[in-house]
């Protein structure tokens, strides 16, 4: 029988906690506000994670990780012939396009993001099937939970702490003018770079996150450093105008003339 | 008549209320009432719906001054108060960095309800614990072209201050416009 309930009642902490304990085997899927992850589990030990939307098989985690290149991407998709991950992985790595130790790195780091990411969704549906596993061709990595319990509670209490700094993904960033900013002495991460390099008042923290397909939380975390570190500010987005929620409209100034200022001025400089 | 508006905004007792009475040239409109929760050991009474102020510039023309509710839990006020403003300021207690953060969520929610001129505040500037305003533009993550002005809420002269700046920012405003 399959367990199910509301992450409202059992969190994902206790769930992954429960399965770890009882060394379960099968698959958790948790959907809710138009998501929708699931995530497997091999006496007790993760194995493999997707959501819905972010994934695009082992090409996909690969051009992620920086182990291949977008060109690459597309070259291998176009002439791949399987949709196996485990047969296309044998394929690149006789191609010497990566090796082994890349495709393991490369599906571990991404099962942790969608396993962390998890950790802060907070309502939704989950159930649990026993026995359940992967597609035949998937490629698994068995990962410990007990880490990733300890590193997932303490980013649930940063992610609170990132939504409280960086309430809305809509702004968009622009270089602070500080005189005494020293951007030439700053070292910086490849993904923080990737981040730099889409600054502009035009794009939204959002849209650059989506360029890199990057998950939220580590886009606020990047973002939280920069402002923190004084190299960027949050501006109001340039250029055409999104399309706003009902509730966050930006409304015009009211249409004023220059002599009605000036008049308010007079008046309260005469106070 | 024509009548316009400026709001002014900020965390629970950043001294909002004050700020209006200091300028207003009648008595503040204030409706408050008793605290019932936590914040008691701050203050004792609460803007619930807003302060109301005003400055008669002629027969024609009236400046109004509204000042938000204090309280989260009151923050639906806020959209329906900031409909048609001039510009507002943000008040921010100096001596208190712990409200700093809820000053900021202010801030970028004002800043997304009208693209109107806005100045800070950096009140109470008389306490000795006071931040001063080039380090409160800092930890309010300010830009570098925003204004971050001394002000003592009680002190006329002070708001007089604090209200020019901001008429001057939205003087030009309309030359850029």
């Amino acid at each position: 029988m399959a367990l199910k309930g509301s992450l409202k009642d059992f969190n994902v902490t206790q769930l992954f906690n429960l399965i770890n304990l009882a060394r379960k085997t099968g698959s958790l899927t948790i959907e809710g506000s138009g998501r929708k992850a699931e995530v497997c589990f091999k006496e007790g030990r993760l194995v493999y994670a997707s959501l819905n939307g972010q994934d695009d098989g082992l090409i996909g985690m690969l051009e992620k990780a920086g182990k291949i290149s977008s060109e690459q991407s597309l070259v291998i998709r176009a002439r791949s012939k399987t949709d196996a991950d485990k047969e296309l992985g044998l394929l690149l790595i006789n191609a010497g396009y990566v090796t082994q130790d890349d495709i393991v790195q490369s599906v571990r780091s991404h099962t942790l993001d969608v396993v962390y990411l998890l950790f802060t969704w907070t309502d939704g549906s989950f159930r649990f099937e026993p026995n359940r596993l992967p597609a035949e061709g998937a490629i698994t990595v068995p990962i410990n939970l007990e880490n990733i319990i300890m590193e997932g509670s303490r980013r649930v209490k940063e992610y609170e702490m990132l939504q409280n700094e960086l309430p809305d993904l809509n702004m968009a960033l622009k270089f602070t003018e500080r005189p005494d900013a020293k951007l030439h002495d700053i070292n910086l991460t490849v993904e923080e770079w990737r981040v730099i390099s889409f600054i502009n008042p035009r794009n939204t923290i959002r849209q650059i996150s989506k360029a890199n397909s990057m998950p939220d939380f580590k886009m606020r975390r990047i973002v939280y450093g920069l402002l923190s570190a004084g190299l960027v500010e949050l501006v109001i987005p340039e250029g055409p105008k999104q399309a706003p929620s009902a509730s966050e409209a930006v409304s015009a100034p009211p249409p004023v003339k220059r002599s009605l200022i000036l008049r308010l001025i007079d008046r309260v400089k005469r106070m | 008549m024509q009548t316009v508006k400026v709001v002014v905004t900020g965390p629970f007792n950043a001294g909002k209320t004050e700020f209006i009475s200091s300028i207003s040239e009648i008595d503040v409109v204030s409706t408050e009432q008793k605290i019932t929760d936590g914040s008691r050991v701050v203050k004792g009474r609460t803007t619930v719906a807003m302060d109301f102020g005003r400055i008669t510039v002629d027969n024609d023309l009236v400046l109004y001054l509204f000042g938000t509710p204090g309280q989260k839990r009151f923050d639906f006020m806020w959209d329906i108060l900031s409909e048609g403003m001039l510009g507002f300021v943000v008040l921010v207690d100096s001596a208190r960095p712990e409200t700093f953060r809820e000053a900021k969520m202010l801030l970028d929610r004002f800043r997304r309800y009208s693209a109107t001129p806005f100045v800070i505040a950096a009140n109470k500037q008389d306490v000795q614990d006071a931040w001063l305003p080039e380090d409160m533009r800092i930890a309010l993550r300010a830009s570098s072209d925003a204004k971050v002005l001394s002000c003592v809420a009680t002190d006329r002269d002070s708001v007089k201050g604090v209200l020019l700046e901001l008429l001057y920012s939205i003087l030009e405003s309309i030359a850029e416009g």
